[in-house]
């Protein structure tokens, strides 16, 4: 048997990436003694050229590398674009929220950093190897930075959680991945659907194989019934960690969904339709109801995250490429708009007060007027309510599924979309219309975060005004 | 001869033995350590199984890749096992549920 060297620059982004990341593991142990600052600013700056190495090489047509193992297409360039772009408001938004919480420490970023290489081949991974490593590197870094608050007893039960109920997931989706090797003999994507479309597979072994893989995919995106490590998680992180694995990761997730379902499994739709359909109007009804009761802003903002997964499933119930494309939209704008929403609560954290109660935000018209305003943007974007970006991503969704004749299910949505405007419609009653209790001072928002949260809350409605150009690229990435 | 529909038995059991563990275990958080590996080694059974009877050697490699990522996570969980324990003097599962909502 001859061994053929792959071509390596398909993958490079990866590699620079690794390489970096890598490199910066061992500069922060001495760097973080004398400047305080190196590794987050060395972090941003790993970020900008991997950026940047993306741009430049912006792949227009599908290349596979590696022996079948690595796809580089336009899908996964327009991902891993934004993924970076949201990374670097995350790591923004951490450092100062690190700084105030007295736990700044350089790993944070490096342990970030291998989150993005995760979600990097997890976007990039064309067999069922790749994606599970993608996947290991993703959440390995995660339930590490989790656990990073050592003494908070919150976290650390956040992070058992998380820890418990992740390999749990990997295990349900790795046992689905074992029966579709075994109905298949392929654990290549293109090659599986191959198989599958020629008729030689076992049916009973791969439909057991689609309903493991489905729960676990599930259990990733954090959708119902698979949902309840989600509030507890995003309560109990640290704000800065929830931050990053409310908004990033979805991204990624959402590309692991495309890669195994619709490029691995075009020919078993009927199967793992109905499961979505099932998923999703679940979904959407504890999105809608539960968040209702809600009183602290993190379980408020989780609770509508799984309702936002609802709906981003709306378009692949429509399994139609325009459909697709819809979701795709979506949680690209739902993780703009998390940045947006758990940065807001980090901008206000301050030391002995997490302010993540709804109480917390009364009367902050009078005390912050500017940014009661962009708290309102956020809400408005959550809501749907146009001209913000965030009404134009539903729109498109529940299009696409009346296109594919789920009327019921896009009526079924729009009446979830309502009820669940009323709990974001609460938080701008408290900022706008409560009085402030007396002792509240206004709130010391540093320079940079005030900037950085009025950046993404405008852009909401920027792109609300200019919505053509993000769907633009959408549509053309698939 | 040992048919192939034994092996994927036997890994259902140990699967099934695992979510037990997992969902009844009120006990202890070193067992739920305990039955994720045994949730992987299910997983693994299914596709050494798989890889022999398909004349496929892709499905032992898979294996390989499980075994190495399976030590990571088990460092990492008995990590923040060992900072929960340091926090509460206790790895009781039913400790762990200070967030309700």
């Amino acid at each position: 048997m001859n061994f053929v060297i792959p071509s390596f620059a398909p993958a490079m982004p990866e590699i620079v990436l690794l390489v970096l990341a890598s490199l910066l593991l061992v500069a922060d142990t001495i760097w973080s003694k004398r400047y305080e600052f190196a590794t987050y600013y060395a972090t941003q700056v790993i970020l900008v050229v991997v950026g940047y190495l993306i741009f430049e090489s912006f792949a227009t047509e599908q290349v596979i590398t590696f022996s079948g193992s690595f796809v580089r297409d336009t899908f996964g360039d327009v991902l891993k674009l934004f993924i970076v772009l949201i990374s670097l408001g995350i790591f923004l938004f951490s450092k100062e929220y690190l700084l105030q919480k007295k736990f700044y420490k350089g790993e944070y970023f490096t342990l970030g950093l291998f989150g993005v290489l995760g979600m990097f081949v997890m976007v990039s991974a064309y067999n069922l190897i790749t994606m599970y490593l993608g996947l290991e590197i993703m959440s390995l870094a995660i339930y590490a930075m989790v656990a990073m608050r050592k003494d908070n007893q919150f976290a650390l039960e956040a992070a058992m959680k998380y820890f418990v109920l992740g390999a749990l997931a990997t295990g349900m989706l790795l046992y689905g991945f074992s029966m579709l090797y075994g109905a298949t003999g392929e654990i290549q994507f293109s090659k599986m659907a191959q198989v599958i479309a020629s008729g030689k597979a076992d049916d009973v072994v791969l439909s057991f194989g689609v309903v493991f893989v489905v729960i676990g995919l599930a259990f990733k995106l954090g959708a119902v019934p698979f949902h309840m490590w989600v509030p507890d998680v995003y309560h109990g992180a640290p704000t800065a960690v929830t931050l990053f694995m409310g908004t990033a990761p979805k991204l990624a997730a959402f590309a692991m969904l495309y890669r195994v379902l619709i490029e691995g499994l075009p020919g078993l739709v009927q199967d793992w339709q109905t499961l979505i359909i099932i998923i999703t109007v679940l979904s959407l009804a504890v999105g809608a109801i539960v968040t209702l009761v809600q009183d602290n802003l993190k379980r408020l903002l989780a609770y509508s995250g799984i309702g936002h997964v609802g709906f981003m499933l709306l378009g692949i119930v429509a399994a139609t490429p325009d459909g697709y494309s819809a979701a795709m939209f979506y949680i690209i704008v739902y993780s703009i708009t998390g940045v947006a929403g758990f940065g807001m609560i980090v901008a206000l954290a301050r030391t002995g007060n997490a302010f993540d109660k709804v109480s917390d935000f009364k009367g902050m018209n009078k005390r912050n007027p500017w940014l009661a305003l962009m708290m309102l943007f956020v809400m408005f974007s959550m809501a749907g309510i146009p001209p913000f970006i965030g009404f134009y991503a539903k729109v498109t969704v529940i299009q696409e599924a009346v296109r594919s004749g789920f009327v019921w299910l896009a009526v079924y949505a729009v009446v979830t979309a309502v009820i669940s405007a009323f709990y974001y419609l609460k938080v701008v009653k408290t900022m706008y219309f409560d009085e402030p209790d007396e002792n509240t001072k206004a709130e010391p928002v540093s320079r940079q975060l005030n900037w950085a949260v009025s950046f993404v809350s405008v852009a909401l409605l920027i792109l609300g005004l200019m919505p053509s150009s993000l769907i633009t690229l959408c549509y053309n990435s698939l | 001869m040992i048919a192939l529909s034994d092996y994927l038995v036997f890994g259902a059991v140990l699967f099934m033995i695992s979510m037990a563990g997992i969902f009844l275990n009120r006990k202890n958080i070193i067992i739920l350590l305990m039955s994720i590996e045994l949730l992987l080694l299910a997983v693994n059974t299914n596709l050494v199984a798989f890889s022999h009877y398909l004349n496929d050697v892709t499905g032992q490699i898979f294996v390989f890749f499980i075994m190495t990522v399976a030590a990571a996570e088990a460092a990492i969980g008995l990590a923040i096992i060992v900072l929960v324990f340091r926090n509460r003097k206790s790895i009781n599962v039913d400790d762990l549920g200070s967030m309700k909502g």
